[in-house]
């Protein structure tokens, strides 16, 4: 989230679309209810089925899944036609004035560049024009055509009404009834805040699901503003500190990113990622990557990193390509993989086929689960009748099960989707012999560690220079690693201005990332965690709740990264001359008396940059400003479009025949042909889930397994007609890699739609049930979804695709 | 006069009158219907603190689950899906379980001394140790709320928390509640605040929207603020008018104190069996019926 | 209704003739009733953050015993940390069933092995599972890890053997996953954020 969960109090219109707030995050949600009760906030749900956050709507569109491009798109073409823009924001903030390369173009579905061999595309046109100087050329009047704001407008020109509601299922006059509402918030002193999660993720174009309603957040002048901002509902308690700590393929703690193995030259690999502004004046703040790697590996590495080593930039690992779990997956079903961890993770239930997964994970020769519950992935191997039908002895992967403690039984600090960094105590021993997970990674690292000194081995440098300061080498503590990742001085540190003042001092925690330095004098596990562990203290276990401004941001209360910001891009919730756009909600605003930025919160700009002086809120943006023209950071293109579903239930796209799904999406072979079509399964299946239960742990738990003890799926009640079923009979919903029965409820609250000519019927499939736990054994919802992901991140199409369904 | 006060005011087939100097403030729990998410925290909450579990059960082709109350389902969440304006589809979701009657039926029908109970600040709670097991208390309730259990054959129902409520804390439904659906105070206060709620229930357009409060049982200590307050019946059958049964009326009023008289030697020998050997045994044969 | 009809009338009997003796006076002192007693009074109070999803609710967990040298500490109850900026003391009913996730039958005891081909789990010492697992990765890393490209490019990376990391699990545990799993050159390595 840019914002924070309070802050949604704050918002005048609240959108929840691509999620479902008040069941996946109702302790969130409250903030919802209490901007309806004391800031009359409109609540808006638009979403497939009329779900328990419609249920407390104001106002509630439906909408085929996997339409909401479509549906966002229009919106944008809405607010441009009928000149509903915060225009000084959208021309002072964004790149609507900066022209686009000669060669940009797009017609008939694809953009310049496509190379239909590789599915990918040249994005050497997907570029700003630069003038002489090297920056960005922009013209302020907006009548270019190529400048960003035209070419925009005539993208989007493509979605009307008509074509919304044709593509989207969404009646018309729906449609532009949310478009009404939304649309007054272009007012500078009002917001609209959008809540999404994985109804915007898990689809084949989910990250431009996402890139369109921000580019709505732009037009509509909302973000940085108290009650703006683009949240995103992360779904695990600890997923975005996990995300913060680069526990992804490419990626290293704090956003940085590992090396392509053709980066093969240091200092060009941080220069390519030291961005320089595009715009004159723009601080561009990731030109201070060098700093922020160096201190990483200083904390990785020690003494053994040296800038004559390049501070051991040889012994990170390499990419050839991502290895994301659909990649991994696919190389381990070839038998291109020998083991396998799934540490607190259960695979089997969620990586899309089932029956393909299952089938990767038999390939294996060792299968290691570390969890504090018995997982269906442990138990891949065993037969459990319908549920999973495999035969053991033909089986030949080692599993090794390992308990791990729970949150009750350890102590550390977990990253909230506010980017709120919170402090827990343990409060009971675990059961049996169960031991965290650190213990237990240290226990692999050390038995490896002494194998590889002992045996030596392949490149045993990392293994044994990896820096292991713990005082119990088998079982660092939560407070070391802490203090790790904040990240201390290894040499005093001068300041640059006065070498009479030290900074801090050799060995000192240090107090902000902003003291980090490239010459190996820091260490920092994480920069961005760097002032959440100071000489002060823990500042993670703060709990001072006061709320001085009313607008909820608790600046004491625990630790906000970065920098115990509470409110990211909040230089944006002031006009150009440092004036907030709404009084009533000042975040901060530029004192002239003092010369700085002050205010509730932290401010998201140089603190002594005075308005004049042209400093764009975007800080992280080489522009300065925010992209409405995403230049090349996309897979798929720039400007969003609507691609269909993989398995789409009307066989065309009807803005472009010819490309109907993502031409970017990258599909191996073998699972294109697992793609069902329409004739055969006409219904759109959608996964999701329920308030009364987490994914697949809550199944183990008896007061959850009572609310809802069961696997069902709904369906609406014009196709429960046509297929005479009634609620309560068990029905039998297939796809074309698997089928699962369940009982079926039949519910006024899921409609069929017209699309394009056609009646769409969606059935949908909560996911919570399997073969173990204590709630009713069931089937694993993701035998029916297919192996594809989104052409950025992989996220797979968990939300559209396509099945049959009948009596079982 | 604080809101924790747990001065009994009333108890069941008991004729030695309660003290009733010490004036207590009346609780009250609200439900505003238009803020709940039915998102059963409440039920999971009342299961957890009370130390009790229900079966795990089945899918019915509903949300609701447990289907109904039971002795281990003080509360239940009640789906209906409505459409009181053409069109416009309605998702009503009503937390079902004991309204804390002013007037309680149930304690009116009860036979056994002290089985159940009335606090002077309102909340109506069930004394196991006291229960017979003889299920008037069913028959007296308008809202069909008490149920006995099979395995010790007791009548059990919400306490309404009086054991959180004895110390000063709010019942574990309220605290739990994530939208704030749910909230708990004085029986004044949660009435203005349910008028600031049907103000703001009515500019967004219900506007028969109401406080549900029945008069026929006295007034309520668990009132409603219904989206609909001129069609109860639409949240799962919630009664229009609420009453305590003329059977239980007539058989308090005037038929007891007559029978009792003629019961009284007859009963002795009962009476004996009774503390002696317990309650009559429900056998497994018949719970099949 | 849990009580079926005939059940009903036949306990009537009892009642009414208890009911009708304590209005002539033979009401019995236990009759006397009395309030709820309170559950936690003297329970040990610990703070924590919900495992579930990312609203980060603060929760009281309540454990018997006083954390005096003799006592076994076991949570009781689990509710919500009215302190708390986000939840202000509420819970879902996710979190307001947390109890029984601590508490659940299927929590793991200890550490065992499946052995390829067998149809059942067998017990296994801590020692003997990190050691073999440990041996499995070197075998594997040593077999196939890549220090150069066929072109040349210094790479250092093991492909072969991959990673999920925990989305529940804490900044410090994470941490030092990352640290270990990335020394040892993996690059397949995820967490939930991927899905």
């Amino acid at each position: 989230m840019t914002n924070h969960w309070v802050d949604i109090k704050n918002a005048n219109v609240i959108v929840i679309m691509g999620g479902n707030a008040a069941e996946a995050h109702p302790c969130g949600f409250k903030w919802v209810t209490e901007a309806k009760a004391h800031n009359k906030a409109r609540l808006i749900v638009v979403d497939p089925r009329f779900t328990r956050s419609a249920a407390v709507s104001d106002y509630y569109a439906p909408i085929r899944p996997g339409s909401d491009i479509a549906f966002l798109g229009g919106m944008i073409n809405y607010l441009l036609t009928h000149d509903k823009i915060q225009h000084e924001y959208v021309r002072k903030y964004s790149d609507a004035t900066f022209l686009v390369h000669g060669d940009y173009d797009f017609g008939d579905g694809l953009f310049s560049g496509y190379d239909e061999e590789k599915r990918s595309y040249d994005k050497t046109s997907w570029s700003y024009q630069k003038g002489a100087d090297g920056f960005v050329l922009t013209d302020e009047t907006l009548q270019n055509p190529r400048c960003v704001f035209n070419l925009m407008k005539q993208h989007y020109s493509r979605y009307t009404p008509e074509m919304v509601s044709r593509i989207t299922g969404t009646p018309k006059e729906q449609f532009l009834k949310v478009c009404e509402m939304i649309a007054e918030t272009a007012a500078p002193n009002k917001t609209t805040t959008f809540l999404y999660a994985l109804g915007w993720t898990q689809h084949s174009v989910g990250s431009q699901n996402i890139r369109t309603m921000a580019m709505i957040q732009i037009l509509l002048g909302n973000m940085g503003m108290a009650g703006g901002g683009i949240n995103a509902l992360r779904g695990h308690s600890n997923i975005q500190g996990l995300t913060d700590l680069g526990l992804l393929s490419n990626m290293l703690p704090g956003y940085l990113t590992l090396a392509g193995e053709k980066e093969q030259d240091f200092a060009a690999f941080l220069d390519k990622r030291a961005l320089k502004p595009l715009r004159p004046g723009q601080m561009s703040y990731w030109q201070n990557y060098p700093k922020f790697h160096v201190s990483l590996m200083k904390s990785w590495y020690g003494d053994a990193a040296t800038r004559e080593n390049n501070w051991c930039y040889d012994w990170l690992p390499k990419l050839d390509k991502v290895y994301d779990v659909l990649q991994v997956f696919e190389l381990m079903h070839q038998g291109k993989m020998n083991g396998y961890f799934a540490q607190g993770f259960n695979p089997l239930a969620s990586f899309p086929d089932k029956a393909k997964i299952g089938a990767a994970l038999a390939r294996l020769k060792y299968l290691v689960v570390i969890d504090p519950l018995a997982t269906e992935t442990s138990e891949f191997w065993k037969n459990f009748g319908e549920f999973n039908d495999v035969d053991p002895s033909g089986i030949q992967t080692e599993v090794f099960r390992l308990p791990s403690t729970c949150f009750a039984e350890e102590e550390g600090s977990l990253v909230s989707s506010s980017r709120v960094l919170q402090w827990h105590y343990k409060g009971a021993d675990a059961p049996g012999e169960a031991r965290n997970d650190a213990e237990i990674m240290a226990g692999l690292f050390l038995r490896l560690r002494e194998m590889y000194r002992q045996e030596g081995g392949a490149f045993p440098d990392a293994i044994l220079g990896t820096t292991w300061p713990y005082r119990i080498p088998e079982s660092p503590s939560p407070e070391e690693l802490a203090r790790e990742l904040n990240g201390k001085a290894l040499t005093d540190l001068v300041d640059p201005k006065d070498p009479a003042k030290v900074l801090a001092k050799a060995g000192e925690q240090l107090g902000s990332f902003a003291l980090l330095r490239d010459d190996g004098s820091t260490a920092s596990g994480c920069w961005i965690f760097s002032g959440s562990w100071t000489q002060a203290g823990n500042l993670m276990a703060r709990r001072d709740n006061a709320d001085p401004s009313g607008l909820g941001n608790t600046p004491d209360w625990a630790y906000a990264w970065p920098a115990n910001r509470r409110i990211i891009y909040n230089r944006a919730s002031c006009d150009p001359s440092g004036k907030p756009w709404d009084p009533k909600r000042k975040v901060i605003a530029w004192n002239a008396k003092e010369g700085k930025w002050l205010g509730m919160d932290v401010p998201d700009m140089r603190p002594d940059a005075a308005p004049e002086e042209n400093v764009g809120p975007f800080i992280m943006n080489p522009e300065g400003v925010a992209r409405l023209f995403a230049v090349d950071k996309m897979a798929e293109g720039p400007f969003p479009e609507h691609y269909e579903p993989f398995e789409t239930p009307i066989d065309t796209n009807p803005l472009h025949p010819r490309v109907v799904s993502n031409p970017a999406a990258r599909v191996f072979k073998g699972d294109m042909d697992a793609f069902g079509k329409a004739a055969e399964f006409p219904y759109v299946g959608t996964t999701y889930r329920l308030t009364e239960h987490f994914h697949y742990w809550t199944k183990h738990a008896k007061l959850n397994a009572i609310l809802q003890p069961e696997q069902f799926v709904e369906i609406g009640e014009d196709l429960a007609r046509a297929k005479g079923i009634s609620a309560g009979d068990r029905i039998k919903v297939s796809s074309n890699r698997g089928h699962i029965v369940a009982v079926a409820v039949v519910t006024k609250r899921i409609r069929m739609l017209d699309v394009d000519g056609r009646k769409v019927h969606t059935v949908g499939i909560p996911i919570h049930w399997g073969f173990k736990g204590v709630a009713r054994n069931g089937y694993l919802a993701n035998t029916l979804t297919p192996f594809v992901g989104d052409a950025n991140t992989q996220t797979p199409e968990f939300k559209s695709f396509l099945v049959n369904i009948e009596k079982a | 006069m604080a809101l924790q006060t747990l001065d009994i005011q009333r108890r069941s087939a008991t004729t030695t009158p309660s003290p009733g100097v010490r004036q207590t403030t009346e609780v009250a729990k609200l439900i505003d219907i238009s803020k709940c998410i039915g998102c059963k925290a409440c039920q999971t909450a009342c299961m957890e603190w009370n130390d009790i579990r229900d079966e795990v059960g089945s899918n019915a082709g509903t949300y609701d689950n447990p289907r109904d109350l039971t002795e281990n389902s003080w509360t239940v969440m009640r789906y209906s899906e409505v459409e009181v304006e053409q069109g416009k589809l309605e998702w009503l979701i009503r937390k079902d379980g004991c309204m804390h009657c002013a007037d309680p039926g149930c304690l009116k029908a009860c036979p056994s001394p002290g089985a159940i109970i009335q606090h002077g600040n309102g909340i109506v709670d069930f004394q196991q140790a006291n229960c017979i097991g003889c299920g008037y208390c069913i028959a007296g309730c308008p809202f069909n709320v008490p149920r006995i259990s099979r395995k010790d054959n007791k009548a059990y129902k919400c306490t309404l928390c009086s054991d959180r409520v004895g110390v000063g804390m709010e019942p574990a439904c309220v605290k739990t509640c994530p939208t704030g659906a749910i909230v708990f105070g004085s029986k004044t206060d949660m009435i203005q605040h349910a008028e600031a709620r049907i103000v703001d229930l009515k500019e967004r357009g219900y506007a028969k929207a109401g406080l549900y409060d029945p008069q026929g049982v006295g007034g309520t200590h668990v009132m409603y603020v219904l989206q609909h307050a001129d069609q109860p019946e639409l949240y799962h059958g919630l009664p229009r008018d609420p009453a305590i049964s003329p059977m239980v009326s007539l058989w308090k009023g005037v038929t007891k104190p007559l029978m009792s008289l003629g019961l009284g030697l007859v009963a002795l020998a009962g009476f004996f069996h009774y503390v002696t050997v317990g309650p009559n045994e429900v056998g497994d044969e018949e719970e099949e019926v | 209704m849990q009580v079926s009809r005939r059940q009903f009338f036949k306990i009537c009997a009892a009642g009414v003739s208890s009911s009708s003796l304590a209005v002539m006076g033979f009401s019995p002192g236990t009759a006397l009733a009395q309030a709820r007693e309170y559950k936690l009074s003297r329970a040990t109070e610990t703070r924590n953050t919900c495992p579930y999803c990312s609203v980060g609710c603060g929760i009281l967990m309540y454990s018997l015993g006083d954390r005096s040298k003799n006592a076994k500490s076991e949570i009781i109850h689990i509710e919500g940390d009215p302190d708390h900026p986000v939840n202000r003391g509420t819970l879902c009913p996710k979190g307001a069933g947390l109890l029984d996730f601590v508490h659940s039958p299927n929590r793991l005891q200890y550490p065992e092995v499946r052995e390829a081909g067998a149809s059942e789990w067998k017990r296994i010492s801590w020692d003997d599972a990190l050691a073999r697992i440990a041996r499995h990765m070197k075998a594997d890393r040593d077999k196939n890890f890549v220090a150069r490209t066929d072109d040349g490019l210094t790479v250092n990376r093991w492909l072969t053997t991959g990673f999920l990391a925990a989305s529940a699990a804490s900044n410090e545990s994470g941490y030092l996953t990352h640290k270990v799993v990335r020394n040892l050159g993996m690059l397949a390595v995820d967490n939930q954020a991927r899905v």
